[in-house]
C-alpha cells in the first residue's frame, strides 16, 4: 500500500460504561480502499468500535480520524460514512425508493441528482423492479441489498457493515458475501466489516482484526491469521474444527530443538520459530486438522509417527473428519473422503511440523 | 358424543372435533351468560328511556313498552334542568368537547416527544426524570387538588375551561410519557441509528421515522385520554366553574335533582347520551387498544 494518509485512523480509543471497560486504548490504521474485518465473539467490543467510528457512540477517550480529519466530535452524517445494520433497519413505512433517497432528501440534494444516484444504486444491486415496494414485501436478501444501497447512494468514502449477513440463511449469506466482495472491487471504497463468522472474515478481508475483550489480538491478512496465529486465543478462535492442541516440552539441544510429546519426539528442524526455543520450556503444540497425516510414510516435513486409535469419523462430503485418540487426547484430522477409516482402527499419525504452531504454555504467545 | 374409534379409523388429516363437545358447550354457556349479565343494565336503560312515566310506574322494568316515545331523549338533551338552568345536557356536551379535544392533543403531543427523548436521546439525569415520572403517575389526585386550585387561580384561569384543560394535561403526562417511552424503546434501535447516519435530526427522526411506526400507541393514547377526560367528574366540578361544567357534572345535576317528579326515562336517556362517546371509541378501536397495550408491555 502506498504511503497515502490512512482512510480511517483510530488513536487510543477507549470506551467504558462505569466500571465496565468495553474498549481499551485501541489503535488502528486503515488504508484507503482497504477491506478490514473486525472479528470476534459476541461481547468482544467489535460492534462498539464500529459504532464509535460511525459516531453513534461517544468514546470515553481517544480520537477517530477519517481521511485525515479529526471527526471525534462530529455528527454521524458529517463523517462521510454509510452504514449497514444486521437487522436491515429499513424505514418500514417508506418504499424502497424512499428508503434509498431518505438521506439525500435530508441533505437537500437537487431532485435530478437524487434520481440519478438512486438509479445507479438500484442498477448495481438489481433493485430496479423493487423500487416501489415496501420493505415488508421483500425477502431478507432483498432487504439487505436495499440497506447496502442506502449506504451506496450517499457517495461516501467509508462503508461500515455491522454483521450484515447474520440474519440471512446460509445460501443467501454466501451469495451476498460474493456480492459485497464484488462491490468492493468495483467501488474501491474503504470498508469496515464486523462479523463473528470467520468464513466471512477470511473470504472478504484484506486484513482481519481478531478482537477479544476490547483488545485487538492480531491484525493481519487472512493467510497469516489462519496459518501464523499470534497467540493461543487467535489459534483456537479461527478454524473449524479448532486447531489440535497438545501440551509438550522443548527437548533436544538448542541448535537442534525437538518437542517432547508424551511418547515421542517431534523434530523442529522445519519449524520457523519467531523466538529462541529454550530447552525445557513448557509449550503447547498446535496443529490444524489438515496438518495431520494418517498412515503416511516418512516424507520430508513430517514428524515421526505416533500410535493412535480412530474414535469417530464425520464424512463432510468433500473431505472427512477423523477423530483420533492419541495418549488419552482427542485430535481431529482432515482426510480426503476417499480414505476410509473405521472406529477402533489402529493408525499412525504424523504432523506437518512446518505448518504447525508452537505457543508458550504460560503466556500463550507464538514462539 | 363418543370419541371416534381410533382402532378402526386410520388417523389422517385433522383430528375430528364434534360440534357440541361438552367442553365447548360449557365455554359458550358461560360466555353467553356473562355477556347477558353485563348487558342487562344497558337493556334496562334503553327500554326505560323510551317509556313514558305511566309505563314506568307499572314497575316491570324488563318489559319494553308498546308505544315508545323519544320525548325523554329530547328533554335530556335540550330541556332538562341542571340546577337553575333548564337547557338540558347540550351545553355540557359542548363543554366536554372543548375540554377533551385540547387536553388530548396537548398531552399526547408533549408526552410523545418526552417519551421519544427519554427512549432515544440519552441525556444527563434522564434516568432521574424517568423515576420522577414513574413516581408521579402514582401520586393520588386528591393530594394535588387544593395546590392546583391555587396554581390555576394565580395563573388567572381558575373557573374557566382552560383550568380543566391544564389540569387534565398535567395529570395525563406521567402515564402517557411512560407509555410512549416504553413503546419507542421497543422499536429496533438500528432504525434510529440508520436515520442518524442518514443525517436526520431530532425532529425529522421523530416525525418521519418514529411517528409513522407508532400508530398503535398513538391510538391507545387517544383512547386512554378521551375516555379518561370525558368520564372525569372531579376536575370538572372543581376547576371549571358553574357555567363550564362538563357533561358528567351536568348529568349528576339532572339525575340527583331532588325537586318535582323523578323522571327515570330522562335520567336514563341522559346517562346513555353521556356515556356514548367513550362507548363508541371503545367499540371502533378495541382492536388497536389491545394491540397497543400489548406492544407497550413487551419491553420496559
Amino acid at each position: 500500500m502506498a504511503m497515502k494518509s490512512p482512510s480511517v485512523s483510530i488513536r487510543g480509543l477507549a470506551l467504558s460504561y462505569g466500571a465496565v471497560s468495553v474498549l481499551q486504548n485501541l489503535d488502528l490504521d486503515i488504508a484507503q480502499g482497504e477491506f478490514i474485518v473486525l472479528l470476534g465473539p459476541s461481547g468482544c467490543g467489535k460492534s462498539t468500535l464500529l459504532n464509535c467510528i460511525a459516531g453513534l457512540l461517544e468514546p470515553s477517550e481517544g480520537q477517530v480520524f477519517i481521511n485525515g480529519k479529526n471527526v471525534t466530535w462530529e455528527e454521524p452524517k458529517d463523517r462521510g460514512i454509510g452504514m449497514v445494520f444486521q437487522s436491515y433497519a429499513l424505514y418500514p413505512q417508506m418504499t424502497v425508493e424512499r428508503n434509498l433517497s431518505f438521506g439525500l432528501r435530508v441533505s437537500g440534494l437537487p431532485k435530478d441528482e437524487i434520481e440519478k444516484r438512486v438509479k445507479r444504486a438500484a442498477e448495481m444491486l438489481q433493485l430496479g423492479e423493487l423500487l416501489h415496494r415496501k420493505p415488508t414485501a421483500l425477502s431478507g436478501g432483498q432487504r439487505q441489498r436495499v440497506a447496502i444501497g442506502r449506504a451506496l447512494v450517499r457517495d461516501v468514502d467509508v462503508f461500515l457493515f455491522d454483521e450484515p449477513l447474520s440474519n440471512l440463511d446460509a445460501k443467501l449469506r454466501a451469495e451476498l458475501r460474493v456480492e459485497i466482495k464484488r462491490l468492493h472491487q468495483k467501488l474501491g471504497n474503504t470498508m469496515i466489516y464486523v462479523t463473528h463468522d470467520q468464513i466471512e472474515a477470511l473470504t472478504l478481508a484484506d486484513r482481519v482484526a481478531v478482537m477479544k475483550s476490547g483488545v485487538i489480538q492480531q491484525l493481519d491478512d487472512p493467510h497469516a491469521i489462519y496459518n501464523q496465529p499470534r497467540n493461543l486465543y487467535v489459534a483456537s478462535f479461527i478454524g473449524s474444527p479448532t486447531m489440535n492442541f497438545i501440551k509438550g516440552e522443548i527437548g533436544g539441544t538448542v541448535a537442534a530443538p525437538s518437542l517432547a510429546l508424551g511418547k515421542g519426539d517431534v523434530a523442529l528442524k522445519s519449524y520457523a520459530s519467531k523466538k529462541k526455543l529454550g530447552v525445557g520450556q513448557k509449550v503447547v503444540f498446535g496443529a490444524r486438522p489438515e496438518h495431520l497425516r494418517l498412515n503416511a510414510g516418512n516424507e520430508a516435513g513430517l514428524s515421526d509417527a505416533f500410535d493412535a486409535v480412530v474414535d469417530l469419523v464425520e464424512p463432510m462430503g468433500s473431505d472427512s473428519l477423523v477423530w483420533l485418540k492419541l495418549a488419552n487426547q482427542m485430535l481431529s484430522a482432515r482426510v480426503e473422503s476417499s480414505q476410509i477409516y473405521k472406529p477402533g482402527e489402529k493408525i499412525k499419525v504424523r504432523f506437518r511440523v512446518g505448518l504447525s504452531s508452537i505457543f508458550d504454555a504460560q503466556s500463550g504467545e507464538r514462539l | 358424543m363418543a370419541k371416534p374409534d381410533t382402532l378402526t379409523i386410520e388417523p389422517s388429516g385433522p383430528l375430528p372435533r364434534p360440534m357440541f363437545a361438552p367442553g365447548r358447550v360449557m365455554i359458550y354457556a358461560v360466555l353467553i351468560l356473562t355477556s347477558l349479565y353485563y348487558l342487562i343494565p344497558l337493556y334496562v336503560m334503553i327500554i326505560t328511556s323510551v317509556k313514558d312515566l305511566d309505563a314506568i310506574r307499572y314497575g316491570n322494568i324488563f318489559i319494553p313498552t308498546a308505544n315508545p316515545t323519544f320525548a325523554p331523549w329530547v328533554k335530556a338533551w335540550s330541556e332538562a334542568c341542571t340546577g337553575l338552568k333548564c337547557s338540558g345536557l347540550a351545553p355540557g356536551f359542548y363543554n366536554s368537547v372543548s375540554i377533551t379535544v385540547p387536553s388530548v392533543i396537548v398531552s399526547i403531543a408533549v408526552a410523545s416527544v418526552s417519551g421519544y427523548s427519554l427512549a432515544n436521546w440519552p441525556f444527563k439525569f434522564g434516568e432521574f426524570f424517568f423515576t420522577v415520572l414513574l413516581v408521579g403517575s402514582f401520586v393520588p389526585y386528591q393530594v394535588m387538588l387544593y395546590p392546583l386550585v391555587i396554581i390555576t387561580r394565580e395563573m388567572g384561569i381558575y373557573s374557566t375551561l382552560w383550568a380543566v384543560v391544564f389540569v387534565h394535561t398535567v395529570f395525563g403526562l406521567p402515564i402517557l410519557t411512560l407509555l410512549f417511552r416504553n413503546y419507542f424503546s421497543s422499536l429496533p434501535p438500528e432504525l434510529f441509528k440508520a436515520a442518524r447516519v442518514d443525517g436526520a435530526g431530532y425532529w425529522r427522526i421523530f416525525f418521519q421515522v418514529m411517528m409513522p411506526m407508532s400508530v398503535p400507541i398513538f391510538t391507545v393514547a387517544v383512547i386512554l385520554q378521551v375516555t379518561g377526560i370525558w368520564n372525569d367528574f372531579l376536575f370538572g366540578v372543581i376547576y371549571a366553574g358553574p357555567t363550564n361544567y362538563p357533561m358528567t357534572v351536568q348529568l349528576n345535576n339532572i339525575v340527583n335533582s331532588l325537586q318535582g317528579v323523578k323522571e327515570y326515562n330522562v335520567d336514563m336517556a341522559a346517562t346513555i347520551l353521556t356515556g356514548i362517546v367513550p362507548l363508541a371509541i371503545y367499540f371502533f378501536s378495541g382492536k388497536y387498544f389491545v394491540r397497543g397495550i400489548a406492544a407497550g408491555a413487551v419491553k420496559g
